[in-house]
């Protein structure tokens, strides 16, 4: 099912709100059957040991094996109704090898038999043999040492499915009555929690046993001035975050005061939706942006979509060899300029990390899908550029002799490929806060939530929009804008940071579903950021008349 | 085992009610074989076949509904998943707008189903990515492809005596070719349900062809132009106009279709006088599935909540440039009196007898755009979208086409494009629908991009 499937199904075709897909092959449950353990750990270790030694005996030269469950909550409410509550379960086995040079996969639902992983083992050597006979080029498959037995969870407080369904359609329906008691027409508030438990086994010798947990709060609030015709949606300022319910938990250090108040792990759905309400109600009364050019301000919950699409997809390397030429794209960000050493994507302000390790993000995790331990490296370090994003059987090309783990699979069903690891701006080394930050521009905006985004096939030229837009005069903020949109080209828009806000402002933003692959996967994926300032961006006015 | 016949499916069905207990219950059973083969630099990448069949049992008391599925259908499971559907519903909250079940409906014939389709193996793939690979090779050119075959099934029964049942299958095939250098690229992207219309080769040399010519291009400043939009371009653009007329969100003052003080704009001219889209399931270029929801594979009916498994029919939406036709859910029509009509997807834009080639001749000064990329709302107000051209953007003068230009990136409403119309050519499917070639003024370029 994709979103736009479901967004039907729930009736929320025209709300905004993003949903993330359901996994293939999902059984829906009750919501008890989420917290049931499902299949021990010895078990799968001989699920996989099976899968492995028939790969083998039929001429396989690697092997690995992923053995997930995949559990899904969604809760889902419209002003004072609750639409739909639904509980879904995925389980099932896939194996990838190499045969005769060339990868093959397969994969079995609901798979608690030897026999029968042992068969889709054997499958996938069919299927790698069979198209080893149009392979141009062997895969080169970096080493790995085997690292035995281990696991890894997520360091969450507080398991969301332990909350019983009622305490949270009572937060989501008491939220929704504070935007709608606030001046709101309509509230769509949805809750959404996911739970991977993933058992990776390979023929290196690695069985990592891992359980992932991940939260996303999104409410959109819309107020509409009938008279003239006209409505305004103000989207959640919430993060999705790989973190339990404890997200949910109010907590004053978490919150950071301005012209709204923005959050970090902590997240108070409550005080949001209230300032929504009034927000949305503001916006259909707001000025009308003037086009030209602007000094931007950018909020982390705003920026972390722009690092996503102009750094995070650029520097994958799939995308720069052409393996997505057909569907996502490829990159402007091509070998030669990596191999100068001196190709500026931006100012000297502009460090940016990849990290698979970082507490709280969407991507975190112990071991990648191909059984690498994670880590953290630089992709731009002082505005050149450094490295990529790659995996296992395409470290070779950059010169790197092991594999830098940001390899994932959306399902047990889907075959595993290179996706994007959090990619983050780091802090300022220098102490500046926002409101210093604000004082120092004289013509600019403030731009605060994700909106509207597009960019193209190689990364260079983009839009995006955003949730609030506050002009900024003489160092002041003047008041609210409307129709704003900013579009630039990537490396123009990176070189014209000027500052970068300190660490004490730094948060993470993030997506669920960033879609890549054909047939199409969804991966979640956290980018940080603190405040930051680009000089002199163009900016549009996106109001028309029909 | 993934494909059942309509007895198979029904005999599965009539078990499943008969255990039922609740108020009301429904069923939906529904299937899927799906086989896909994707290439890049000239080489296989990867490729895969899978198997899917569920069933979900919907159980209802009062305004109570709950929901589970299985995929197994001995006796022994078919019953517990009932008493489950039964369990959750019990303790499910209260759904206000929840609407009883429909009773026994009438569907049309339609030909979703290609048994040349549903034969499609790992070989046949195979062959047909080589089919593509192999002119790129031996003309110095990259292709990157995918192709993708589903057969699936789809049926559903209430306890109010409603069946229906529907076989349908798909093939969606696209080839990206770029040149060696990496600055010529374009694409193709048939549609199709029944695989011996699709030939991988004869695509291939279009998207070859495309490339080949849109190597080297020059740029022109953005700003308002005329534009040649091939049905490729213009599908996702009206697609998402489409659909966005639902009359619940027009009511309630949200929608690009709410009227200044109140209402909707039915029956109000929006768009140009030869702007006429229907839907008909029942059309052979583009048969759809005869009832709304219910899942499975290609052709679908579209549509679910409240409104599964009314009957999709004939329908005008857009009549010489009118609004005719908006989506009500039951639950709306009942509330505003009026006959429900579900979600549709599959359609119909009707245009004239003039061929891509004779748009381009007729054409003194334009850009033909043959791919958009990356669209998205920027405000659902206005239905104003962003965008860029990608695979193939060219200047035409005086008929000809004179040169490949940069990609643009435009802002522009699907609304204001169709009352720009210059003229439009004979409809040809892209992405599901039937779209003519269109010839259309003032289309807003607001920068360009190098990207290739």
């Amino acid at each position: 099912m994709n979103r736009r499937d479901f967004n039907q199904l729930i009736g929320m075709g025209t709300a905004g709100i993003l949903m993330p897909a359901l996994p293939a092959f999902s059984r829906s449950v009750e919501p008890e059957a989420l917290l049931e353990p499902g299949v021990d750990v010895a078990m799968k270790k001989r699920l996989a040991d099976a899968a492995m030694n028939a790969a083998k005996s039929k001429g396989a030269t690697y092997t690995d094996v992923r053995i997930g469950r995949y559990l899904n909550q969604f809760v889902l409410t419209r002003e004072n109704k609750v639409q739909g509550i639904i509980n879904t379960e995925s389980y099932g086995v896939g194996v990838r090898v190499i045969a005769n040079g060339c990868w093959g996969f397969a994969s079995v639902s609901d798979a608690r038999d030897e026999s029968v992983v042992a068969k889709a083992a054997e499958k996938a050597v069919t299927i790698a043999k069979a198209n080893a006979r149009l392979l141009t080029e062997p895969v080169q498959l970096a080493p790995q040492k085997g690292f035995g037995e281990v696991s890894w969870k997520a360091p969450i407080t507080k398991n969301a499915f332990e909350v019983p369904v009622k305490e949270k359609v009572d937060l989501l329906l008491s939220a929704n009555a504070a935007a709608m008691k606030n001046g709101a027409n309509f509230v769509n508030n949805v809750l959404f929690m996911v739970n991977e438990q993933k058992y990776f086994a390979s023929t290196d010798g690695t069985y990592a046993d891992q359980d992932i947990h991940r939260i996303g709060p999104s409410f959109t609030v819309t107020a509409v001035d009938p008279q003239n015709g006209r409505f305004a949606t103000r989207n959640s300022l919430s993060a999705p975050m790989g973190m339990g319910y404890e997200y949910l938990q109010v907590n004053p250090s978490d919150k950071l005061s301005g012209v709204t108040t923005r959050y970090n792990k902590g997240y108070d759905m409550l005080e949001d939706i209230t300032s929504a309400a009034k927000q949305a109600k503001e916006k259909l009364s707001a000025k009308s942006v003037e086009a030209g050019k602007y000094d931007l301000v950018l909020d982390p919950s705003h920026l972390w979509l722009t690092i996503h699409e102009s750094v995070g997809h650029p520097l994958e390397l799939d995308r720069v060899l052409g393996y997505e030429a057909n569907y996502a794209g490829t990159s402007f960000a091509t070998l030669d300029k990596w191999q100068a050493k001196n190709f500026n994507y931006g100012s000297k302000e502009v460090n940016l990390v990849a990290d698979k390790t970082q507490v709280g993000s969407l991507g975190a995790v112990g071991w990648d899908d191909e059984g690498v331990k994670t880590k953290k490296w630089d992709l731009v370090k002082d505005g050149i550029l450094v490295n990529y994003q790659a995996i296992r059987d395409q470290v070779h090309i950059i010169g790197e002799k092991e594999s830098q783990g940001c390899c994932y699979a959306d399902n047990w069903s889907s075959v595993q490929f290179q996706r994007m690891a959090n990619v983050s701006l780091e802090a300022g080394k220098t102490p500046l806060s926002v409101q210093n930050m604000i004082k120092d521009v004289k013509k600019g905006i403030y731009i605060i939530g994700d909106g509207s985004f597009s960019i193209d096939q190689q990364r260079y030229n983009f839009q995006f929009g955003g949730q609030l837009f506050y002009e900024i005069k003489d160092g002041q903020i003047a008041g609210m804008l409307k129709d704003v949109a900013y579009q630039a080209n990537t490396r123009e828009f990176w070189n014209s940071c000027v500052a970068v806000c300190d660490q004490s402002d730094y948060r993470l933003g993030g997506a669920f579903n960033d879609g890549k692959g054909q047939p199409a996967q969804s991966s979640a994926v956290s980018h940080g950021s603190s405040t930051t300032r680009f000089n002199g961006v163009n900016v549009i006015n996106t109001a028309r008349k029909i | 085992m993934a494909i059942l016949t309509r007895e198979e499916a029904k005999k599965i069905i009539d078990k499943v009610l008969a255990y039922s207990k609740a108020d009301e219950t429904s069923v939906s059973l529904s299937g899927n074989r799906t086989g896909n083969i994707r290439y890049a630099r000239n080489s296989v990448s990867t490729s895969g076949e899978s198997d899917n069949i569920a069933l979900a049992v919907t159980a209802v008391y009062g305004k109570k509904s709950g929901t589970a599925t299985i995929n197994e259908f001995d006796d022994a499971s078919l019953e517990k998943t009932v008493r489950r559907a039964e369990e959750i519903a019990q303790l499910a909250p209260e759904n206000p707008e929840y609407m009883p079940m429909l009773g026994p409906q009438t569907y049309l014939e339609t030909k979703t189903y290609a048994e040349s389709t549903a034969k499609i193996n790992p070989e046949f793939r195979a062959q047909a990515a080589f089919d593509s690979i192999d002119p790129c090779r031996q003309k110095n050119l990259t292709a990157a492809g995918y192709m993708e075959d589903t057969t699936g099934f789809s049926s559903i029964g209430n306890s109010k005596g409603l069946f229906g049942y529907n076989r349908s299958t798909g093939v969606d095939f696209s080839i990206t070719v770029r040149t060696a250098d990496g600055l010529g690229s374009g694409y193709a992207n048939p549609d199709v349900n029944d695989v011996t219309k699709l030939n991988t080769k004869a695509t291939t040399q279009i998207a070859m062809q495309k490339a080949m010519a849109s190597a080297s291009a020059r740029a022109l400043e953005p700003g308002k132009y005329t534009v040649i939009l091939e049905p490729t371009a213009s599908v996702e653009l009206l697609q998402n106009m489409m659909r966005s007329i639902d009359a619940r969100s027009a009511d309630e003052g949200r929608s690009f279709l709410s009227k200044k003080g109140g209402g909707t704009r039915l029956g109000e001219k929006l768009f140009d006088e030869r702007v006429t889209i229907i839907t008909d399931p029942q059309n052979p270029e583009l048969p759809l599935a005869p009832f709304s929801g219910g899942g499975g594979g290609g052709g679908r009916g579209g549509g679910g909540g409240d409104s599964l498994g009314l009957p999709q029919e004939k329908r005008t939406w857009i009549e010489n440039g009118v609004v005719k036709n908006m989506y009500y859910s039951r639950y709306w029509a009942e509330k505003k009196g009026v006959k429900p009509i579900p979600f549709a997807s599959g359609f119909i834009m009707m245009g004239g007898t003039q061929s891509l080639a004779d748009l381009i001749k007729s054409t003194d000064k334009g850009i033909l755009v043959t791919r958009f990329w990356y669209i998205r709302a920027v405000d659902p107000q206005t239905q104003l979208y962003t965008g860029l051209t990608r695979d193939g953007t060219f200047y035409i003068e005086n008929g000809q086409i004179k040169f490949p230009v940069k990609n643009f990136r435009f802002n522009e409403s699907p609304v204001i494009m169709l009352n720009n119309v210059e003229a439009l050519g004979k409809p040809v499917r892209a992405g599901g629908n039937l779209i003519p070639p269109m010839k259309i003024r003032d289309f807003t370029f607001t920068s360009l991009s190098d990207a290739v």
